[in-house]
């Protein structure tokens, strides 16, 4: 490659080259030939990463299924000890935390940089409802001695308590051996919660900075895929919850016979 | 870099027009999702023994399906897009079913 700058004066065929010049568009570089082609690079690139995401949840979730069968009665015993109220809450949390980010996406779609802003931080704040939610839970754990460790309590799963009313006791009591596998589905409800609240947390700590730049105007003037892809990553975590509601806390609701 | 440009890659039938979902769509699928956590939590207090497990998973499904569909887009998106989103979830299952077969075929007849 010859030295351009320093041997050729000035000509003709460099003024037209530099005549066209990208003019440097966020969502459209100069390696890209249309905008059209960015964004689906874009798209593409982030379903490959999400799909690797699917792989990590996905060796938790086979773990689970295999224990699952292993240990049917425990798992149906320590699934009981869930709160299916505060669950069934934060799932509907997670879903309208996920409808504001859909807005949010059409918002900077049609660049109304102030509907932009007000649907990113309304889906901050189910974010966060939803992990202090989660930390009431893992609280509610804590009190029970139902974390897997030294302190694990299987007491209430060899002896259940009686019901006042009926005097049977409250589910079906458990050999001693068996009851101790309820430490599996512990670990696993920890693993498997504890790694989407990480995703979560991860996720708030982008939708701040992403609040930030939407508010000085970097979405709403035609580039959106910050937005979009980010859309994608928030909604994949709300899939993975979608999963795990009924799996770790609907094992066995049904009425006792 | 005009000499570079190649006009195939512009007149590609696959880069539709953009597609921006309305709110009233997000607006449905937001209704769908909640009417689906409802009935997951409804049918998880009638006993159908085997049935239990497999009616929560097919309602998780369905509303990953609408989620992935149009809260991610991908029904409006390329194909390009929709084989690789699909053949991840495809890749997925074949690992589970190789992995499951193993392990129940290990002991086979042995108990």
């Amino acid at each position: 490659m010859d030295n351009a700058i320093a041997t050729h004066p000035h000509t003709h065929e460099t003024a037209v080259a530099a005549h066209h010049e990208h003019v440097a568009l966020p969502q459209h570089r100069h390696h890209f030939e249309t905008e059209e082609q960015q964004r689906e690079a874009g798209s593409f690139g982030m379903w490959l990463f999400l799909l690797t995401e699917i792989m990590f949840f996905g060796g938790m979730f086979f773990a689970y299924l295999l224990y699952r069968n292993w240990y049917n009665p425990a798992f149906v015993a320590a699934s009981n000890q869930l709160n299916v109220t505060e669950g069934a809450i934060n799932t509907v949390v997670l879903i309208t935390s996920g409808f504001f980010m859909a807005l949010g996406v059409w918002a900077a779609e049609v660049q109304k940089k102030g509907l932009l802003v007000i649907f990113l931080i309304l889906t901050t704040i189910f974010g966060f409802i939803f992990l202090g939610v989660k930390a009431d839970e893992y609280h509610e754990k804590w009190e029970k001695h139902h974390i897997p460790g030294a302190s694990f309590d299987v007491h209430e799963f060899i002896n259940p308590p009686i019901d006042a009313k009926t005097g049977k006791p409250s589910q079906v009591p458990m050999a001693p051996d068996m009851a101790q596998k309820t430490q599996i589905f512990f670990f696993l409800y920890f693993a498997m919660t504890g790694m989407h609240a990480l995703h979560m947390i991860i996720g708030l700590g982008i939708l701040f900075w992403l609040t930030w730049r939407a508010h000085r105007g970097e979405f709403s003037a035609g580039y959106v895929a910050p937005i979009e892809n980010f859309g994608l990553y928030w909604h994949f975590v709300d899939i993975v919850w979608l999963f795990l509601f009924p799996l770790l806390y609907l094992i066995n609701r049904h009425p006792l016979k | 870099m005009s000499e570079h440009h190649d006009d195939a890659n512009i007149t590609n039938p696959e880069h539709a027009e953009h597609h921006v979902v309305q709110p009233i769509t997000y607006a449905v699928v937001f209704v769908t999702l909640l009417i689906g956590t409802g009935l997951t939590v409804l049918a998880a207090d009638f006993d159908m023994g085997v049935m239990n497990p497999v009616i929560a998973l097919a309602i998780a499904c369905t509303k990953a399906v609408v989620v992935i569909l149009f809260f991610m887009h991908v029904k409006f998106q390329s194909r390009l897009i929709k084989m690789t989103v699909g053949a991840g979830f495809f890749t997925f299952l074949v690992l589970i079913i190789m992995t499951l077969s193993d392990y129940m075929s290990r002991a086979w007849g042995l108990w």
